[in-house]
C-alpha cells in the first residue's frame, strides 16, 4: 500500500460523511480522520523500515503532468500533523451543534484531503491544484458556519479569499515560466533547472507573495485577524493549526530550493520582514479586546519567527521551523479551543465580558494555563524546543535578529498573562460557567500530552525531518 | 545505584506535586501536608548521601539521561551534575525546603486550596533542584523558568484579588526580560564553545588560547548572563518585582523570595565563574550594580511599614552584597553569604508569618507592638536572626558579611564604604522592625489583642532550627580556617587570595561592629526610647516620601516603557493595520474599477468582482513575464 491510499480514504470519507446524514456525520467524520491518522502512522512505519511509500503515475501526457506523491521525513511530519490535528479538531467540535452538519464535516475532511495533497505533491501542477482546492472548503466553512454579523463576516471572509487567491496566482505564473524552462513540472526537474539570478529573483518573489499571504508574513497579514475571529472554531483551528503551515512548508520545499541564489542574496531582507512581523504581531496583541483576535495576532508573531528561521537557510533554522510548525499547530488549536470552550458558555469573545472563571472551574483554568504556558514557550514544552532552535539559528545569522525576535519572549508573556488574568482570574462571578465536560478535557489532555512529551523528547521528530532538510540546505549551498 | 538515587532526588518533589494536584483534595489536608513535606525530606536525605560521597571522594557525579535538543554543531543532553557546588546548594534548598513545608502545614491549614499550595511548593522545589543540578545551561534554564512559573503561581495564589495577580504577572514578566538576556548569553556561549556543558566550556577555556573576537564575545555573553541574573535575583534595574511578590503567602516569601530562588543568579555566576573571570569589565559592572542595589534597597527599607516589605527590601539589599562579592571574584564569599542569609532570612520571614498569623493577617507594623511577651519563641528566634543579619559577633551574618566587606576593602574603597553604609542601614531597619513589632504597647484592635497567641509547634520548630543555624552557621567558614573555601576549591580556577587574619582584618571587623551598633543605637533611641511610631502615609514628606515610594521607580517604568508600549500598540492597531490593509486592497480596487467601467456591473456580486480582479492581475503579470 502506498501513500495515495490516504487521499482516497479522506475523499471517500468526505463523501461518506455527506451521505451519512446530519446525525451521523460527525461520528463518521471522526472515524475517517482517525483512520487517516492511523494510516499515516503506518506510512511512518514503512518509512522507518526503509520502504518508500511514494506514488508516481502519469496523469496527463501532453504537457507532462504526474500524480507524484512523495514521502520523505518532511512531508511525513506534515502528514502526521494534519491527520492528527484534523482528528482532534473534529473531536473538539462534538460539543457544538451545526446546521447541515453533513456538509460541514464533509468539507472538513475534504479540506484535510486537499492539505495533505499539498504536502505530498511532488509535481507542481498537482501541488497547485491541491493548494487552491484547500481554499474552497475553508471558504464555505467560514462563510456559512461562521459567527457574528453576516455582512461583516462576508466582508472578512471574501477579503481572505481574494487575498489568498491573488497571492497564488503569482505562484501560478512562476510555475508557468518554470515549465517553459524545464519542460516538466516535477519537483526534481524544477530543482535541476538552471536559472539566472534575475530569473530566480522574480520567481522567488512570486512564490513569496503566495506564501507570505498564506503564512501570513507582515504586511500581508491583514486578512488574518478578522477571518480567525469570524470563522467558527473548527475553521479557525484548521486555518491556524494546519493551513498556514502549507505556506511555511512550501517555503522550505519549493521556494528555497528552486531559487537558491535569490534566497541567499535576499536572505536578510526576508528574515527582517519576518522578524518585523514577530514584534509587530506581539505589540498589536497587547491591545486586543477580542480573545480570538488576540490569539490571531499572537499566532502572527509565532509564525513570523518560524518564517525567519526558514529563511535563515541553515539546517538548524529549517529544523527549528518544522519543529515549531508542529508545536504551534497543537498549541494554537489548544488556545482556540479554550476560547471556544468559553464562547460555548458565555456566547462572547470579548475579554471584558469574561473573568472569574477559575473560581468556578479550576480544572479548566489549569488546562488553559498549561496550553498558554506552552504558547509562551516555557522550557520543557515542545514550543520551547522550537523557539530555542529558531532563535539560535537567527543568532547565527545576526545577533540583532535574535535579540529583536527574542522580545517575543517578553511581549508574549505580557499579552498572554494579561489575557489570562482578565479572562480567568478575579472573583467576578456574575456569570455561571458550567464546568468543562469530559469530552473537552480529553481534547486538552491529548494536546498537552503531545506538547509536554515532545518538549522533553523531541528526538523522534527531529530525527525524522533532519535528513531531508540537510539535503535541501545542501542543495542551496551547492549553488 | 547513584543514577537511581539522583533520580529520586529530582523526582520525589515532582511526584509530591502530582499526588497533591490529583489526589490532594480528596485525600485531605493531613495527607497533603505530610506527603508534601516527606517528598522534600526524601530529596534532602538523598542530597545528604551525595554530600558525604563528594566529601570523601571529591569526584563529581554526572548522570546522563537522554538526548534532548539536537543542533547541527552540538547536542544538548538531559543530564545532571552533582558536584561540590550543586550538592551544597541542594543541601540548603531541600533542608530549608523541608522546614518551610513543615511550617506551611500549620500556616496554610485553613486555606481551602491547601493541596494546591503544597503542589505548587513541591513543583517549585522540583524546578529548583533541576536548576541547580543541570549539567548544562539549558537544563538549568528549564529550572530557571520553572521556578519563575511557580513563583508566579504562588504570588498569585489568592487569585481572587486582581492586585495579587498583577504582582504575580509583574514578577513573571520582569524575569522574562532577564531571561532574554540569559538566552542571548547562552547563544553566544554555544556559538563560541560549541557546547553548553559546564565541563566542556571550562575545558575549552583552559585548553586553548582564545582569539580576540572570542574574548570580546565572551565579555558580551557574561554581560547578558548577568542581565539574566538581575531578573531572577532582583538587582537594579529589574528588582521592583520582588517587593510586590510579598503578595504571596509568607512561607512562599521565605522559601522562594528569600532563601532559594532569588539566589539562582548567584548560583549561575558562581557556576560559570570561569566565564566571568575572562570578563573583568563585566565583573566591575557586577560589583557596582551589587553595591548600588545594596544601598538603594536598604535606603528604601528604612521607611517601609509593612513588615514583609521591610524584609523584601532587605533581601534585595543582601543579594546586592552577594553580587558585590561576585563582582570582586570572591565567589566562595558570595556563596557563604547565600547560605547564612538563607538561614536568617528564612527565619525572619517565617517569624513575620508567625506574627501575621497571630494578628489575623495584619502586616502593618504601625498596628503591632508589644508582642514580645505573648510570642516569646517567635521573638527570640527573630531576635537571633536580626542580630545575625545586622552582623553582630558571633552570629552567622557577622562572618559572612565581614568577609564581603573585607573583600570590598581590598578591591575598592568606595565599594567598601557603600557596602558598610548599607550594613549600618540594615542594622537600623531590622531593629526598627523588631522594636515596632515586639516592644512597647500593642497598637492593634481590642479584638486582635484578645486573640494574641504564640504559634503552634509546627511553626515554632522550624523557627528554632533556623535560629540555631543563624547563630552558628558562621562556623562553616571562619577566617583563616575555612571549611567552605576548602570544600569549594575544586570549582574555582583562578585562585582567590584568602585574606589573612591580620591587623587590617581585625580593624575592619571592629569598624563593621561599631557601624552595626550605631545603626542599632539609632533605632533604639527613636523607636524604643522615644517610642515613636511611623506616621500615617499622608503625613510622610520630604526624602522619606521619596524613599517610601521607592524612588518612584515603578512609576518611571510605567511612564517610560509600559505606557509608550501600549500607545504604540494602539497606534499600530488603529492606524497601521488599516493603512496596510487599504494599501494592499487598493491594488484590487484598481482592477475592480476597471472591470466595473467596462461592464458597469454594480450589483455587488462577488463573482464579478473576483473575476475582474483575477483577470486584471493575471494579465498584468503575464505581460510582465512574457514580454
Amino acid at each position: 500500500m502506498n501513500v495515495s491510499f490516504i487521499l482516497i480514504l479522506l475523499l471517500f470519507g468526505a463523501i461518506a460523511t455527506y451521505f451519512a446524514g446530519d446525525k451521523l456525520a460527525k461520528t463518521v467524520a471522526l472515524v475517517f480522520s482517525l483512520a487517516s491518522a492511523v494510516f499515516s502512522v503506518y506510512i511512518l512505519n514503512l518509512h522507518q523500515a526503509g520502504i518508500n511509500p511514494s506514488f508516481i503515475s502519469q496523469w496527463i501526457t501532453n504537457p507532462n503532468v504526474f500524480i507524484a506523491l512523495q514521502v520523505d521525513g518532511l512531508s511525513l511530519a506534515m502528514l502526521l500533523l494534519t491527520t492528527f490535528l484534523t482528528t482532534i479538531i473534529i473531536f473538539s467540535s462534538f460539543g457544538n451543534q451545526y446546521n447541515n452538519s453533513k456538509t460541514f464535516y464533509a468539507l472538513v475532511l475534504f479540506m484535510s484531503f486537499a492539505m495533505i495533497g499539498t504536502f505530498l505533491s511532488a509535481d507542481a501542477f498537482l501541488y497547485y491544484i491541491f493548494w487552491e482546492l484547500a481554499l474552497i472548503p475553508i471558504y464555505f466553512i467560514a462563510l456559512v458556519w461562521g459567527n457574528g454579523d453576516v455582512e461583516e463576516r462576508k466582508r472578512a471572509i471574501i477579503k481572505f479569499f481574494i487575498f489568498t487567491l491573488a497571492g497564488s496566482l503569482f505562484m501560478l505564473v512562476a510555475f508557468i515560466y518554470l515549465f517553459q524552462k524545464a519542460g516538466s513540472l516535477m519537483l526534481s526537474d524544477l530543482y535541476a533547472v538552471r536559472l539566472t539570478s534575475q530569473e530566480q529573483f522574480w520567481i522567488f518573489l512570486a512564490f513569496f507573495l503566495a506564501y507570505a499571504i498564506k503564512i501570513p508574513i507582515f504586511p500581508f497579514h491583514t486578512w488574518q485577524a478578522n477571518t480567525y475571529q469570524k470563522a467558527p472554531a473548527v475553521g479557525t483551528m484548521l486555518l491556524s493549526g494546519i493551513m498556514l503551515k502549507m505556506g511555511l512548508y512550501s517555503v522550505i520545499r519549493w521556494q528555497l530550493p528552486i531559487a537558491p541564489i535569490a534566497a541567499k542574496t535576499y536572505m536578510n531582507i526576508f528574515i527582517a520582514l519576518s522578524v518585523v512581523g514577530v514584534v509587530y504581531g506581539s505589540i498589536v496583541a497587547l491591545k486586543q479586546r477580542n480573545l480570538k483576535k488576540l490569539l490571531a495576532y499572537s499566532s502572527l508573531a509565532h509564525v513570523g519567527l518560524i518564517a525567519a528561521g526558514a529563511y535563515s537557510l541553515s539546517v538548524d533554522g529549517l529544523r527549528g521551523a518544522v519543529l515549531q510548525m508542529i508545536a504551534h499547530g497543537f498549541v494554537v488549536v489548544g488556545l482556540f479551543f479554550a476560547a471556544e470552550v468559553i464562547e460555548r458558555r458565555f456566547q462572547t469573545q470579548e475579554i471584558a465580558e469574561m473573568g472569574g472563571i477559575r473560581i468556578q472551574d479550576s480544572k479548566f483554568a489549569s488546562l488553559f494555563m498549561i496550553v498558554m504556558l506552552a504558547s509562551v514557550a516555557l522550557p520543557s514544552t515542545f514550543n520551547f524546543v522550537g523557539e530555542f532552535t529558531l532563535l539560535y539559528s537567527l543568532y547565527n545569522v545576526n545577533i540583532w535578529f535574535a535579540i529583536i525576535a527574542g522580545t517575543t519572549i517578553i511581549l508574549g508573556a505580557v499579552y498572554m498573562l494579561n489575557m489570562f488574568k482578565n479572562v480567568m482570574l478575579g472573583d467576578k462571578d456574575s456569570r455561571v460557567f458550567a464546568v468543562v465536560t469530559t469530552q473537552e478535557i480529553i481534547v486538552f489532555v491529548v494536546i498537552i500530552a503531545v506538547l509536554l512529551f515532545f518538549g522533553m523528547y523531541p528526538k523522534p521528530i527531529s530525527d525524522l525531518v533532519t535528513p531531508p532538510l540537510q539535503e535541501i540546505v545542501g542543495r542551496i549551498n551547492r549553488l | 545505584m547513584e543514577k537511581n538515587l539522583a533520580l529520586v532526588l529530582v523526582l520525589a518533589p515532582f511526584f509530591g506535586f502530582l499526588a497533591n494536584i490529583f489526589f490532594g483534595k480528596k485525600a485531605g489536608k493531613g495527607f497533603v501536608g505530610l506527603l508534601g513535606t516527606l517528598s522534600i525530606l526524601i530529596s534532602f536525605f538523598a542530597t545528604t548521601y551525595f554530600f558525604m560521597q563528594i566529601q570523601s571522594t571529591g569526584k563529581p557525579i554526572e548522570v546522563k539521561l537522554f538526548p534532548w535538543i539536537a543542533l547541527e554543531s552540538f547536542q544538548i543532553d538531559m543530564s545532571f551534575l552533582l558536584d561540590q557546588l550543586s550538592v551544597l546548594w541542594l543541601l540548603f534548598v531541600t533542608g530549608i525546603g523541608t522546614l518551610i513545608h513543615m511550617y506551611s502545614i500549620s500556616y496554610m491549614h485553613d486555606d481551602e486550596n491547601m493541596h494546591k499550595f503544597f503542589a505548587y511548593l513541591n513543583l517549585f522545589v522540583f524546578f529548583m533542584i533541576t536548576l541547580v543540578m543541570g549539567s548544562n545551561l539549558l537544563v538549568m534554564f528549564i529550572g530557571w523558568e520553572g521556578v519563575g512559573l511557580c513563583s508566579y503561581l504562588l504570588i498569585g495564589f489568592w487569585y481572587k484579588n486582581q492586585d495579587y495577580n498583577d504582582a504575580a504577572k509583574k514578577a513573571f514578566i520582569m524575569n522574562r526580560v532577564g531571561d532574554l538576556g540569559l538566552l542571548i548569553g547562552i547563544f553566544i556561549l554555544a556559538y563560541v564553545f560549541g557546547s553548553l556543558d559546564y565541563h566542556l566550556i571550562a575545558r575549552d577555556i583552559f585548553s586553548q588560547e582564545l582569539s580576540a573576537t572570542d574574548s570580546a564575545l565572551i565579555s558580551i555573553a557574561a554581560l547578558c548572563l548577568f542581565i539574566g541574573a538581575t531578573g531572577k535575583s532582583a538587582q537594579i534595574p529589574l528588582y521592583t518585582w520582588l517587593p510586590d511578590a510579598m503578595a504571596g503567602p509568607t512561607p512562599v516569601s521565605a522559601l522562594i523570595h528569600a532563601a532559594t530562588m532569588v539566589t539562582a543568579g548567584i548560583f549561575m555566576v558562581t557556576r560559570l565563574n570561569f566565564v566571568f573571570d575572562l570578563a573583568p569589565n563585566v565583573q566591575t559592572i557586577i560589583a557596582v550594580i551589587g553595591a548600588g542595589t545594596a544601598i538603594v534597597a536598604a535606603a528604601i527599607g528604612l521607611v517601609q511599614n509593612d513588615i514583609k516589605k521591610v524584609l523584601a527590601y532587605s533581601t534585595v539589599s543582601q543579594l546586592g552584597l552577594m553580587f558585590l562579592a561576585l563582582g570582586l571574584g570572591a565567589y566562595e564569599v558570595a556563596v557563604f553569604h547565600v547560605i547564612t542569609h538563607a538561614f536568617f532570612k528564612a527565619c525572619l520571614f517565617l517569624g513575620s508569618g508567625s506574627v501575621i498569623h497571630a494578628l489575623h493577617g495584619e502586616q502593618d507594623m504601625r498596628n503591632m507592638g508589644g508582642l514580645k511577651k505573648v510570642m516569646p519563641i517567635t521573638f527570640w528566634t527573630m531576635m537571633i536572626s536580626t542580630l545575625a543579619i545586622s552582623g553582630i559577633f558571633p552570629f552567622a551574618g557577622f562572618w559572612s558579611k565581614d568577609e564581603i566587606l573585607m573583600t570590598a576593602f581590598h578591591g575598592n574603597t568606595i565599594l567598601w564604604v557603600v557596602g558598610s553604609i548599607a550594613s549600618i542601614m540594615t542594622a537600623f531597619y531590622m531593629f526598627r522592625l523588631m522594636y515596632l513589632t515586639f516592644f512597647n504597647d500593642f497598637r492593634g484592635t481590642e479584638h486582635q489583642k484578645k486573640h494574641l497567641h504564640e504559634s503552634p509547634a509546627l511553626i515554632t520548630i522550624p523557627l528554632v532550627i533556623l535560629a540555631i543555624l543563624a547563630a552558628v552557621g558562621g562556623l562553616i567558614s571562619l577566617p583563616g580556617n575555612s571549611w567552605l573555601n576548602h570544600y569549594l576549591a575544586p570549582l574555582f580556577h583562578k585562585a582567590h587570595e584568602a585574606h589573612h587574619l591580620d591587623g587590617t582584618a581585625y580593624m575592619l571587623m571592629g569598624i563593621a561592629t561599631v557601624g552595626a551598633l550605631v545603626g542599632i543605637g539609632m533605632a533604639y533611641a527613636k523607636y524604643l526610647k522615644k517610642q515613636e511610631v511611623p506616621e500615617q502615609d499622608s503625613e510622610i514628606t520630604g526624602i522619606a516620601k521619596v524613599l517610601y515610594n521607592k524612588f518612584y521607580v515603578d512609576e518611571a517604568y510605567e511612564m517610560l516603557i509600559v505606557n509608550p508600549l501600549y500607545k504604540l500598540s494602539h497606534f499600530f492597531r488603529k492606524y497601521i493595520e488599516t493603512a496596510v490593509s487599504e494599501l494592499l486592497f487598493g491594488l484590487g480596487k484598481v482592477t475592480n474599477s476597471i472591470g466595473n467601467q467596462g461592464k458597469l456591473v454594480q450589483n455587488g456580486s462577488v463573482g464579478v468582482y473576483l473575476f475582474a480582479f483575477v483577470l486584471g492581475l493575471s494579465s498584468i503579470l503575464i505581460y510582465l513575464f512574457l514580454v
